[in-house]
């Protein structure tokens, strides 16, 4: 995909805006990451109690005026320890894939541009980290590293680094075979120029649609190391912990497993949809919904 | 005619029934769910408690306990102390174990020495007093301590009085826990780690008219809202220590029934004060900031939020039940203040990291949990290190742990709570406490005959062990809430939460 | 197609090497010292420790270390598990049968229900029916499994009391119970699988019904049904087919979380269990045989792929 044909009066970003905006499921995801992505930021200022505070008195209540969730085992008001999982998450989910992105984005161009050496090398080790499922590699992380959050987030980062690497490499070698590269190399310009003024802008697009699913996937994948007890630990809140801790009070107090389970269903979602958004409106090729 | 028929159709409805009695039952299989996996299954070197509740059908004792904690012949048929260090068992005749070979006095023998003297023993501390056992005739052995023990008689009615086969013992060596012949009730099957354990009906156990059922498998199963789901949707006909939350939806089901026991036991926090290196910290080093830790803690409202109140709180590791109990040795309130100055005496940085090993059940890590935000408020910055059972018995043993959340089935006897516990070198001293004071008093205690007397040394060790090092901390006194299909008859509760298979049928 | 058999199986080998650098170095960050914790109740005793690390190699050099769990592995000597004492391959070899009957069961059930939903939504496109599918296929994506599997527990096995709520019972010992025990695990298992399957069957339906034969088939007068399902289906497959062998792979790492909540000793709650139990070599030596698996089955898939798909059969 290159940036040759620009039709006349509308800049592509602009068009890929307006196509996005069309779908209605894709601005819902929009609005629902981007209110995840506040609740998250801004918990000190919006949850109604400290996440941290136990009371043994509010022990299990069920939903009411007070906790709009109600409160856990412990006391403590599910709706705070709900917008404060939503750091946890936002971490895992996003800052891993920044990092995998940061990895995987510089390796992947490597490889596609210089070619040779360098590509096979990259390449088998991509194609190594690959083999090894996520979960898998992440728990191993854990047992050898210790269970933390900060482990967990390094899992996702490395096993999600690969599919990066495999994108841009593409995308490198795509634009390699283009004229105008081959003159901008004869004018005797760098190699990494070429690729930060010619390859970069146009891998954006199809990176931005992965890292958006990859960020998905990175969600569920932290709360089923929390889940595990793997992941973020306490009394620090996970969505994935909080389900774990609530399978003891299945009948008494379901409310306990609904609100952090529907949550991470809804911000899932929310993040599918807007990959899916994303890809229809930037992919020209994409099929017309 | 019909009259011939109808006299036909009146017999066969009389003789039916007794024929249907004569025929053999429905193969019975029990599936019990464990609490927990057990370790090794060889007498002389485990350590779990539902290690012993697998023994019930596996190894028979030469004595056992009943209802009213009273010692009662097993392998043995009756004892009687000849003096103060010596001991004349009778055995019973006719006791055959799973590989055929006959249990005689030099079978006791062996296995008395091997508990003694095996490379790893947990048993040794259990027996020290036994210098060695004499074999009198095929059916009498004579016990030599080196001193008078109050206390020797009841470790022969747990794993020290546990009786192998010499044959299978020396065969096996260090491997005997994955095949055991031993002379209980069932045989050994087969064993999945983690998974299940096979135990089948061995048909020349010596009271085998009492045994009515043809397998058990033993599952382990951690979690307790599987391990109730089991229970409820049939897969297990018994589940052992649920937890009191359950207790009132157990109630509620027709199909279950439920027992609560008051154990013979404990739950508490071990502190590593000299095992190791892990042990240089300043929990390890100054009792002050244990003490801290301690006060920081409200046991009251940790049991009431995680156990709804149902136990019972304890500074001490005899319960309330035991003659032996301390009176005036209870817990202390909850006072973060002196924490915070006992620390500050301590010239100790807050927030002090400490590391709580907790073992993989869902109510001890609340417990954890609860516990983590108590002290936090004392400058304590607790983390939580979730382990599986039978691997954090390990760590802790060779020191790999700062504080240890454990609990303890408990024994009947007083020394059975303590002694190995506290004394230097004692087998499950994890933390390797050691004040020579201490280990006086508690050797004195074991001999000492004199209840009044027993007890006023218990206090002292109480006072300095607890009162004054902080070595341990105990939380409290548990209730064993046994649950089972109501179509199990038979079982009989005992405090010391074992199950029994003698006299349970499946109807 | 043998030349380029060993070509691929050629390129697998340096991934193999480097999967197998990383999976031991993964040792090294291991706390705390193994001889010790295999030493057991003898570790006060130096030359018992000495004797123990002549025997693992832990005071030969970094590369001459990996060179002996190299060729120990090229054996099929995976070490020992710490807890009891047997060879990590024979766990691995008891384990993963189980895990690999409810991987099958769930593919059987993502198959069932991705792929006919997946062709209902390309043929009936842009109508309600689609809309419902995509939805479906979205939710099942986006739901926690572990979530889904909690509440069918409560719901099957507690409220209804139709199936055990945890536990395995060997397809060999009884097939009903072993079904009852396995049924929900791989329908949880599934849906996951179902939802990728779904969307990716149906955006190949939907390129092939647009193809040019297929354009010319409507207009030859064909009944709708052949043109879909002679023509149209027989392409949609392909990726599928491909994608499936990979995707099975990624049920074995599904099967983790929903072994856990279902209490079935698999491949998944084993490695589980081991960290629970700080055993380095049973998590290594998952890791190494998962990743082996998964290089296996992207082969096939990749097998698979030139099998069927004509128009590559002159690579």
């Amino acid at each position: 995909m290159s940036a040759a044909a620009i039709p006349a009066g509308e800049s592509p970003s602009r068009r890929a805006l307006r196509r996005f905006l069309r779908h209605r499921l894709a601005v819902f995801g929009l609005v629902v990451v981007v209110l995840f992505i506040l609740a998250a930021v801004l918990a000190p200022l919006i949850a109604p109690y400290d996440p941290l505070q136990t009371s043994w008195a509010r022990i299990r209540k069920p939903p009411s005026f007070e906790h709009w969730m109600g409160t856990d085992e412990n006391g403590r008001d599910v709706l705070s320890r709900v917008i404060w999982g939503a750091r946890a998450s936002l971490m895992a989910g996003v800052v891993s894939v920044l990092g995998a992105l940061c990895i995987g984005v510089p390796l992947g161009l490597l490889a596609g541009l210089a070619g040779g050496w360098a590509d096979a090398v990259i390449s088998r080790i991509a194609d190594a980290m690959l083999s090894v499922p996520f979960l898998i590699l992440a728990i191993a992380l854990a047992a050898f590293l210790g269970p933390a959050l900060e482990n967990a987030m390094l899992a996702i980062a490395i096993t999600a680094s690969p599919v990066f690497v495999r994108l841009s490499r593409g995308m490198a070698l795509d634009a390699k075979s283009t004229d105008w590269i081959e003159a901008a190399r004869a004018l005797g310009n760098p190699p990494w120029r070429t690729a930060f003024v010619h390859v970069l802008p146009n891998i954006i697009p199809p990176l931005l649609v992965q890292a958006s699913l990859a960020i998905a996937e990175a969600i569920i994948a932290e709360a089923a190391l929390s889940f595990l007890g793997l992941g973020q630990q306490p009394p620090q809140p996970s969505w994935g912990s909080m389900l774990n801790s609530s399978q003891r009070f299945l009948t008494q107090a379901p409310w306990l497993s609904i609100f952090p389970g529907a949550t991470i269903m809804l911000v899932v979602l929310a993040f599918n949809l807007m990959g899916d958004g994303l890809r229809d409106a930037l992919d020209p090729r994409a099929e017309k919904r | 005619m019909r009259a011939s028929i109808k006299a036909i159709l009146a017999a066969a409805a009389a003789i039916l029934p007794a024929l249907a009695s004569l025929a053999p039952a429905a193969a019975q299989h029990l599936r019990i769910g464990l609490r927990e996996d057990p370790d090794i299954l060889d007498p002389t070197l485990s350590r779990t408690y539902v290690g012993r509740i697998v023994y019930m059908a596996l190894c028979d004792k030469l004595f056992d306990i009943n209802e009213r904690l009273e010692v009662v012949p097993q392998l043995a048929t009756g004892f009687r102390w000849e003096s103060p260090t010596q001991l004349l068992v009778t055995l019973r005749e006719g006791v055959r174990f799973h590989d055929g070979t006959v249990m005689d006095a030099e079978a006791v023998r062996y296995s008395l020495n091997r508990h003694l003297t095996m490379q790893g023993s947990f048993r040794r501390s259990e027996i020290a007093d036994m210098e060695r056992v004499e074999v009198v005739d095929p059916l009498t052995v004579r016990i030599l301590l080196k001193a008078p023990s109050a206390s020797f008689l009841s470790a022969l009615t747990d794993r020290a009085g546990m009786i192998v086969s010499p044959r299978a013992a020396e065969e096996l060596g260090r491997n005997f826990g994955t095949r055991p012949v031993c002379a209980g009730p069932f045989r050994f099957v087969e064993r999945v780690a983690q998974e299940r354990i096979v135990v089948e009906r061995f048909r020349d156990y010596w009271d085998a008219g009492n045994i009515h059922f043809d397998r058990v498998t033993y599952l382990p199963i951690p979690d307790n809202t599987v391990r109730l789901a089991n229970l409820q949707s049939g897969a297990v006909e018994f589940a052992e220590r649920m937890e009191p939350d359950d207790l009132r939806t157990i109630q509620r089901n027709r199909n279950l029934r439920a027992v609560a026991v008051d154990e013979l036991g404990y739950q508490g926090i071990t502190i590593n004060v000299a095992n190791g290196e892990r042990a240089n910290t300043p929990l390890g080093r100054d009792a002050r900031v244990r003490r801290a830790f301690e006060l920081a803690i409200d046991r009251a409202a940790v049991n009431q939020v995680v156990y709804g109140g149902m136990y019972t709180p304890t500074r001490q590791p005899f319960p309330p039940a035991s003659p032996f109990h301390v009176r005036d040795f209870q817990p202390e309130p909850r006072n973060v203040e002196r924490a915070r100055a006992l620390l500050r005496e301590a010239g100790v940085a807050t927030p002090l990291t400490v590391e709580m090993t907790v073992p993989n059940n869902p109510d001890l890590r609340q417990v954890g949990e609860v516990i983590q935000a108590m002290v936090a408020e004392a400058g304590f910055n607790l983390q939580l290190r979730a382990m599986e059972f039978a691997s954090s018995l390990q760590a802790a043993q060779r020191g790999d742990f700062q504080t240890y959340l454990v609990g303890w089935s408990g024994r009947v006897d007083p020394d059975g709570n303590i002694y190995a516990f506290t004394r230097s070198g004692g087998g499950q001293n994890d933390g390797r406490y050691s004040d020579p004071e201490v280990d006086r008093l508690l050797d004195a205690a074991r001999s000492e005959l004199d209840i009044e007397k027993r007890k006023d040394l218990y206090a002292e060790v109480l006072r300095i062990s607890l009162g004054r090092d902080a070595h341990r901390i105990y939380l409290w006194h548990r209730k064993n809430i046994m649950a089972h299909s109501a179509r199990l008859v038979g079982y009989r509760p005992v405090s010391d939460g074992m199950i029994r298979l003698q006299g349970m049928r499946l109807q | 197609m043998g030349l380029w058999l060993l070509r691929r199986v050629g390129q697998v080998l340096p991934t193999m090497l480097i999967l197998s650098m990383l999976i031991f170095g993964l040792q090294q960050l291991m706390p705390g010292d193994p001889a010790l914790i295999l030493a057991g109740e003898e570790r006060g005793d130096p030359q018992v420790l000495a004797a123990i690390r002549a025997e693992l190699g832990l005071d030969r050099p970094l590369h001459e270390q990996y060179l002996i769990w190299m060729g120990k592995v090229l054996n099929g000597d995976f070490g020992f598990s710490w807890r009891i004492r047997v060879p990590v391959s024979e766990l691995i070899l008891a384990k993963l049968p189980v895990t690999f009957q409810l991987a099958s069961m769930a593919f059987v059930i993502a198959v069932a229900i991705g792929v006919p939903l997946g062709i209902l939504s390309a043929v009936r496109r842009d109508t309600p029916a689609d809309w419902a599918a995509n939805g479906a296929a979205l939710f099942g994506i986006s739901t926690p499994n572990f979530w889904l599997g909690i509440m069918m527990i409560l719901l099957f096995s507690v409220e209804l009391g139709w199936l055990p709520p945890s536990g395995y019972v060997p397809l060999t010992e009884d097939p009903w119970q072993s079904l009852a025990t396995t049924i929900m695990p791989a329908f949880v298992l599934g849906t996951g699988v179902a939802s990728v399957l779904m969307r990716h069957t149906r955006a190949a339906m939907l390129t092939a019904l647009a193809q040019d034969y297929v354009r010319t088939a409507r207009a030859k007068g064909l009944p709708e049904r052949l043109v879909v399902w002679k023509h149209a289906l027989r392409n949609a497959l392909i990726p599928v087919v491909t994608l499936g062998a990979i995707e099975f792979g990624r049920l074995l790492a599904g099967a983790v979380l929903t072994e856990q909540i279902f209490t079935i000793p698999g491949f998944g709650k084993l490695i589980v269990d081991a960290v629970f139990n700080r055993d380095y070599p049973v998590v290594q030596g998952v890791v190494l045989a998962t990743a082996l698996i998964f290089i296996l089955l992207s082969l096939v898939a990749d097998i698979l792929y030139m099998l069927i798909n004509p128009r590559l059969r002159q690579a």
